[in-house]
C-alpha cells in the first residue's frame, strides 16, 4: 500500500523509523517493530544511517513486509551511482516495496568509513527525477524498461527549523518539481518555527509529516544543538529534562515534550514521523499522549 | 592544462537576451587553449546588434588584484551593462563574480580538463574543469568545488550555522550561492530544470 493513498484520503499518517543492525541478525528489530509499530501506518528503514555501514535497507524492508508491516525504503545517493540506484529501485518494486524516501545522504566523512569514496553521482532532487522517469517506463539513460513500469510513493525530506530556511524552501520546491509526493521533516523542537515554515510550504500542496525525535536526556539535547544540522532544542526544554532525572531517565519527560510538540503542530501538518532512535517501545505511549 | 570551448550559441543568446552586455575576455595563461577566433566572431555579431557596452581583453584575470586595477577604467561601461559575460575558464568567471558582486556575471565557456599542469589558480577559487560550467546557475560560485558533496540542485540538510557538515571551517557553498542569487535578484534560477551531472563530458574534447 502506498502511503500517498492515505494522504489523499485525508488521514493523519504516522510513521516511525528503524535502523538496521551492524550484522545479520534482525530478529530483535522485527520483534520490536511488530510489538510497538504494528499499529502505525509505515516504518522507515534507514540506509546506512550517519554513513555507518549496516545491514541493507532494502533487505530489512523485505523482512518487515513479510511480517505484515508497510516499509518505507530510504535510499541515499552517497554509496551508489545512478546505475545502482535505479537497479535497487527496480528490485524494491519487484519485492512489492512501493514507498520510498529519497535523500542525498550524509557525507562519508561523518561515519565509520571516513576513507570511503563519497559517490553523490545523483542528489535527492535528481534521484526523485530519476524515479519519475522510471515510472514513465524510461531509465535515466533514455532506455525503455521492459514491461509495466514501477510506481512509488516518492518521499523527500526538508529541514523546517534550519538556520537557512529560505534555501531549504527553495530546495523543497525543486523536490516538488522533480516529483516528490510527500515530505518528512528533520526533528522539530520549535513548534512556532515549524508552523511558520508550514505557512510558506503549503503553497506546494504536498503532505508534510512532522519529524519527532524523543529527547532522551540533557546530554542528547546538548549534543544535537552542537552537532546536528537543523535542530535546536530550546533552553527551557533542556531545563525540563534536567528537572527530574529519574523521570527523564524513564523516558516520561521526553515523551511528554514530544507529545506536546505533536499536539501543537498537528493542525498544520498531515502526519508525524517518529525517529525513536532505540526507544521504539515508547512510541505507543507517545501516540496515546498526543491523542493520535 | 585546460581547454575552454564556447557554450552553444543558443545558450549564450539566452544569457544575454535583449540585455546590455559588458564582455571580458581572458587570453589566459600558457596552460589554456582559448577559442579566440570563435569568440571574436560571436562578439562582432553581438556588437552589431548594438547591445555591447564595452569589451575588456586581458590575460590572467584569475589574479584578483591585477584584475581589479584593470577594471577601474571600464567601471562606467560595466555599470551600464545588465550582464557581464566572461570568456574564460571557470576560475576567471568566479574571480570576476566575486569582484563585481552586485552584477550578474555569466560564463560564456565550458572548461575541460587536459592532462598536465594547472595555471596560476588562486587558492580561493577552484575550477574542476567539468566541461559543463554551472556558474550561470549559481551566481558565479562553483557548486562542484564550493560544496563538499558537489551538489548541483541546492543545499543538503547538513549545514549548521552556515558551515558544512564535513568541515566546520568551510562555509556552506549553497548558502553562499543562495545569498549571491538573492543579491543579484536572480532567485528565479533556483526554479531551473533538474540538473543531472554528465560525467561523459571528458570525452567531448577528444571528439
Amino acid at each position: 500500500m502506498k502511503i500517498t493513498e492515505l494522504f489523499e484520503r485525508g488521514e493523519f499518517v504516522v510513521s516511525a523509523e528503524v535502523g538496521p543492525p551492524k550484522g545479520i541478525h534482525i530478529e530483535h528489530l522485527l520483534e520490536e517493530a511488530k510489538t510497538y509499530l504494528s499499529g502505525i501506518t509505515a516504518v522507515n528503514v534507514t540506509d546506512n544511517q550517519s554513513s555507518v555501514m549496516r545491514l541493507g535497507s532494502l533487505a530489512t524492508c523485505k523482512a518487515l513486509k513479510d511480517e505484515g508491516l508497510t516499509p518505507i525504503f530510504q535510499l541515499t545517493c552517497r554509496d551508489r551511482n545512478r546505475i545502482a540506484l535505479q537497479s535497487d529501485l527496480l528490485s524494491a518494486a519487484m519485492l512489492g516495496i512501493d514507498n520510498i524516501l529519497c535523500l542525498t545522504g550524509d557525507h562519508t566523512k561523518m561515519g565509520d568509513h571516513p576513507q570511503a569514496k563519497p559517490v553523490f553521482d545523483l542528489d535527492s532532487v535528481s534521484l526523485l527525477h530519476t524515479v519519475k522517469q522510471l515510472e514513465e517506463g524510461v531509465d535515466l539513460g533514455g532506455n525503455q524498461l521492459v514491461g509495466e513500469p514501477p510506481k512509488f510513493a516518492k518521499g523527500a525530506v526538508v529541514s523546517p527549523c534550519s538556520d537557512s530556511v529560505d534555501a531549504q524552501l527553495a530546495k523543497m520546491e525543486r523536490k516538488v518539481m522533480a516529483g516528490a509526493d510527500y515530505f518528512q521533516t528533520q526533528a522539530v523542537y520549535e513548534p512556532e518555527k515549524f508552523i511558520e515554515f508550514m505557512e510558506k510550504a503549503k503553497q506546494f500542496g504536498k503532505p508534510v509529516q512532522l519529524g519527532i525525535v524523543i529527547p532522551k536526556s540533557v546530554g542528547m539535547a546538548k549534543y544535537m544543538n552542537n552537532n546536528v544540522a537543523g535542530i535546536h532544542v530550546p533552553d527551557e526544554m533542556i531545563a525540563e529534562l534536567a528537572a527530574d532525572k529519574e523521570k527523564t531517565k524513564a523516558g516520561i519527560t521526553g515523551v511528554e515534550i514530544a507529545a506536546r510538540i505533536i499536539k501543537e503542530c498537528k493542525p498544520y501538518c498531515q502526519g508525524v514521523h517518529i525517529m525513536a532512535l532505540g526507544w521504539e517501545s515508547k512510541v505507543p505511549d507517545l501516540l496515546k499522549l498526543a491523542e493520535i | 592544462m585546460l581547454i575552454t570551448q564556447l557554450k552553444s550559441k543558443e545558450t549564450i543568446a539566452s544569457l544575454v537576451d535583449g540585455k546590455k552586455v559588458f564582455i571580458i575576455n581572458c587570453h589566459g595563461c600558457k596552460e589554456v587553449h582559448f577559442p579566440e577566433k570563435e569568440a571574436d566572431e560571436l562578439q562582432k555579431e553581438m556588437m552589431a546588434a548594438g547591445n555591447v557596452t564595452g569589451i575588456m581583453t586581458r590575460d590572467y584575470i584569475c589574479n584578483p588584484e591585477n584584475t581589479k586595477l584593470r577594471l577601474q577604467k571600464y567601471m562606467d561601461k560595466i555599470e551600464a551593462a545588465d550582464v557581464v559575460l566572461v570568456f574564460s575558464c571557470g576560475v576567471g568567471v568566479q574571480t570576476l563574480a566575486e569582484i563585481l558582486e552586485d552584477k550578474i556575471v555569466c560564463a560564456a565557456c565550458d572548461t575541460y580538463h587536459l592532462p598536465g599542469g594547472q595555471g596560476v589558480t588562486p587558492l580561493e577559487y577552484d575550477c574542476q574543469q567539468c566541461g559543463e560550467c554551472y556558474l550561470n546557475l549559481t551566481g558565479g560560485i562553483c557548486p562542484l568545488t564550493a560544496c563538499s558533496k558537489s551538489l548541483v540542485n541546492g543545499q543538503c540538510g547538513g549545514s549548521k550555522n552556515g558551515k558544512c557538515e564535513v568541515d566546520s571551517n568551510m562555509e556552506c557553498g549553497w548558502e553562499r550561492i543562495y545569498r549571491r542569487l538573492a543579491q543579484i535578484g536572480r532567485l528565479d534560477i533556483m526554479k531551473c530544470p533538474v540538473q543531472v551531472r554528465n560525467y561523459a563530458t571528458d570525452d567531448e574534447v577528444s571528439k
